[in-house]
């Protein structure tokens, strides 16, 4: 007997599936800041990886014959004291902010994950000991901390990534063991407990896919405030070093000495520095807003 | 902008003469007021024996007096030194190994105690032969003193082991401040690291960390009618910015160390003739040190590449618009008689005036080296001018040789560390400033084994050239052996890589009277002679 199979007309389906261009337009107008901010995030990406095609003047090069020429058709930003074009500095210079940014807005982003879940997981006296850390690692100001911990390791890329990343580790794991708390609680993590499952599995697979909403939240806000320690740090002589093209040292060349007689120097970089964070503070809001189920307005 | 470039040339040229002429000193002294100036650095103590800071010489000169001195009108001339706690003029005799210095009689200490020769005695003696730890930074410079004695109480006699023409000069230091020997008696040698009682100009009155220095006239000071301040109010400003601020909303008058060009048009552009500009060539070269422990530049072949790689002659023309450097010179102060021509410059290599041959030579010599494509760890100070200035067009130039570098900036107490004490680096920044221009003296820092090289390297054939140098008495002998040295260190063995000689610029309020540029930024800084304009305040 043939078993009757039920056709399903997915035409009405297909009708009600809003294309992806409406969708986008959709979210621009319900967040428009996010969008703007997301611009400036994509710009900038862009910028970093397509570095070398944008522009054809080599970032690091002194050109000395063409030293502090005001903004031109050649040099649309104008040059600096040993004649490299600004223009071609700050897009590299957004491939060290964003190289830095992302990987210790990652680092520490997932360093508190991880540490915030197994916190609220196990609990107890490793939940005591892991929080009073947190607690005196919070007391410390963000660029305090930073600043500590590149003065003990010193300057330069990799150690700016580890200062950055130190600091954002207890702010996002104080963040996550709040949510992961409430996780915690929740009948199908006893289920999986009682049925034997290791603890690696339960994080993994019924906890930290439930904390994912404020980790991206966090991630996304990190970024900009990695990308801002970073020009910090370089600002102050203690991030990546000359003649790397980063804006920090870039602000800290001109600004001193050049604001008044060529102030395009300093300007293009500081505007880079603003317009980045921005962008990712911005971006990082709309994302909160879209993913936190309490923020959502509809 | 052409008027501006006029502006800014009228303001230097006016300057430049008056210092040169002393037409300024002619004008008739004004006393009192509070002069005002700012100062980048604190010393790490007030003990200038051990000091090699001029922080530690601009806010506390004012409080000591010296043996003898750069004269204050004249400081521009290295041969012209004066009496300042000695009187008329010393003797020499025994063929030149005796001097003589009768000591005044009217001079007191700022505690009251009256000065003899046993004071100027014990100071040397913690110059030249200091105790097992007691640092002094400037003892090589003395090396041909045999003894230091007071038949009585006001003559005192140095005993030389041999003549040597860099005796005066290093006498007249400005960082051999005469200390009482009751305090050094009473309390050690380690008593004026945090404590001040000289016999000069002005008495001290506090030091408030990170903010000021401030001095008071004495009015008991030995050259009567001196000071015509009635006191003076060092700021310690560590950002330039804040210092030339200082200087342009008239909170300062003046910095004395040198500020770079741009800054120096910015202050004219801004004040026109409210500023005045004392410009002079400055007894400091920036050199670049290379790691003889460290492989491949225990290579001669590696060392003279990188001296080779670079544009000496294009890159004074540029830095100069942008940093405080300017002269490319030799292992002597330019101009000087004892210095090398341009002539003799481009025989050195490094120097030469085909720069493609010259780059073309590095390229060779690396290759042949097994070091074609080099790596340098640069150690590098985290002060802009001129180190990291001209830091970054040093790298640039060796990557036109094909050599990457690798540029750690330090602040200044790790950077001295590693340069002096761990040796982590393959080439590290290093600088020679000198305060009275005194070639015989200032050239040992190209000794291997001198205190102040930190190359590591050895060459006994330098050091009997050097032995040669201080026991030839014509200049002729002495400028050919000079040549010799400087061949040897700069271009056959490049134990060590000048770049360029420093620049020193002065823009200060035109209503400072009385202070004359000198070649180096430690010398003339006592401040008995400057006076204050009110007219134009």
């Amino acid at each position: 007997m043939a078993t009757p199979q039920a056709v399903i007309d997915t035409s009405e389906l297909d009708q009600l599936r809003i294309p992806l261009r409406t969708q986008l337009w959709r979210l621009v107008r319900k967040q428009p800041l996010g969008a703007a901010g997301a611009f400036i995030v994509i710009i900038m990406s862009l910028a970093a990886i397509f570095a070398n095609v944008i522009t054809s003047y080599n970032p690091v090069a002194n050109d000395l014959a063409s030293m502090l020429q005001s903004p031109e058709a050649n040099h649309w930003m104008g040059t600096d004291e040993f004649g490299r074009d600004i223009l071609t500095r700050v897009i590299y210079g957004a491939r060290t902010a964003l190289s830095i940014g992302l990987t210790a807005a990652f680092l520490g982003a997932t360093g508190g994950l991880v540490l915030g879940v197994a916190s609220a997981y196990f609990g107890g006296i490793f939940d005591l000991i892991t929080q009073r850390i947190v607690d005196v690692l919070m007391a410390f100001p963000l660029i305090i901390m930073a600043l500590a911990v590149v003065a003990t390791l010193g300057p330069g890329a990799q150690n700016v990534i580890i200062a950055i990343t130190i600091p954002f580790i207890p702010t996002c794991a104080r963040v996550v063991r709040s949510s992961a708390l409430a996780i915690r609680e929740i009948p199908y993590v006893d289920a999986a407990r009682a049925l034997g499952f290791s603890h690696a599995r339960i994080i993994l697979r019924h906890m930290v896919p439930n904390v994912m909403a404020p980790y991206l939240i966090m991630l996304s806000t990190f970024v900009g405030q990695a990308i801002l320690l970073e020009a910090v740090l370089s600002y102050l002589g203690m991030g990546v070093q000359d003649p790397t093209p980063a804006w920090g040292l870039m602000l800290k060349g001109g600004a001193e000495e050049f604001l008044e007689s060529a102030p395009w120097v300093s300007i293009f970089p500081g505007l880079a520095i603003s317009f980045a964070v921005f962008g990712f503070n911005l971006f990082g809001d709309a994302m909160r807003d879209v993913l936190d189920p309490k923020m959502r307005r509809d | 902008m052409k008027r501006f470039i006029s502006r800014i040339a009228a303001t230097t040229a006016v300057s430049l003469v008056f210092g040169v002429t002393g037409i300024g000193s002619a004008l008739a002294v004004e006393k009192g007021g509070i002069l005002n100036f700012v100062v980048a650095g604190e010393t790490p103590s007030y003990d200038a024996h051990r000091e090699t800071t001029y922080a530690a010489v601009h806010p506390y000169a004012p409080f000591y007096s010296v043996l003898i001195r750069v004269n204050p009108k004249n400081p521009q001339s290295p041969t012209d030194i004066v009496c300042d706690l000695c009187k008329g003029k010393w003797k020499v005799a025994d063929e030149g190994k005796t001097y003589t210095f009768k000591i005044r009689d009217d001079v007191k200490f700022h505690d009251g105690t009256p000065l003899t020769a046993k004071d100027i005695v014990a100071t040397f003696n913690k110059i030249i032969f200091p105790p097992e730890g007691v640092p002094s930074a400037r003892k090589t410079f003395f090396k041909m003193v045999e003894s230091v004695s007071a038949p009585d109480d006001y003559t005192v006699v140095f005993k030389l082991k041999f003549p040597s023409g860099a005796f005066l000069p290093a006498v007249a230091a400005p960082y051999n401040y005469v200390y009482s020997k009751k305090d050094l008696d009473t309390h050690g040698y380690n008593w004026h690291t945090d404590h001040i009682n000289g016999t000069g100009p002005f008495i001290f009155v506090q030091h408030q960390p990170g903010a000021f220095v401030e001095g008071k006239k004495n009015p008991n000071y030995h050259h009567k009618g001196q000071p015509y301040l009635d006191g003076f109010k060092a700021i310690i400003a560590k950002k330039m910015s804040v210092r030339i601020q200082a200087i342009r909303g008239n909170r300062a008058a003046i910095e004395f160390r040198g500020f770079p060009p741009k800054a120096r048009d910015d202050l004219v552009a801004a004040l026109g003739d409210k500023v005045t500009v004392q410009e002079s060539d400055w007894n400091c070269v920036l050199i670049a040190t290379p790691n003889h422990k460290r492989k491949p530049f225990d290579d001669a072949r590696v060392r003279r590449a990188l001296s080779l790689g670079m544009d000496r002659w294009g890159g004074s023309a540029y830095l100069s618009r942008i940093a405080i450097v300017k002269t490319v010179g030799g292992v002597v102060f330019p101009n000087h008689p004892l210095a090398a021509n341009k002539q003799e410059l481009q025989q050195l290599a490094g120097y030469w005036p085909d720069l493609e041959k010259s780059r073309a030579e590095a390229k060779k010599l690396l290759a042949e080296a097994g070091a074609s494509n080099l790596t340098v760890d640069y150690n590098n100070r985290d002060v802009d001018q001129p180190y990291k200035v001209v830091s970054t067009w040093l790298i640039d130039q060796w990557t036109k040789i094909g050599v990457t570098t690798k540029q750690t900036v330090r602040p200044t107490p790790a950077f001295y560390a590693t340069l002096r004490k761990s040796h982590e680096y393959d080439v590290s920044i290093d600088f020679n400033c000198q305060s009275i221009v005194n070639p015989i003296a200032d050239v040992s820092k190209y000794l291997c084994g001198a205190g102040n090289n930190y190359s590591q390297c050895e060459d006994p054939k330098l050091g009997e050239m050097y032995d040669n140098l201080l026991r030839t008495g014509d200049v002729k002998g002495q400028r050919a052996i000079i040549r010799q040295y400087e061949r040897r260190a700069l271009d056959e063995q490049a134990h060590e890589i000048i770049t360029l000689w420093w620049y020193k610029i002065n823009p200060h309020r035109s209503y400072v009277k009385g202070w004359k540029i000198a070649p180096s930024h430690y010398l003339n800084q006592q401040l008995d002679n400057v006076w204050l304009d009110k007219k134009l305040m």
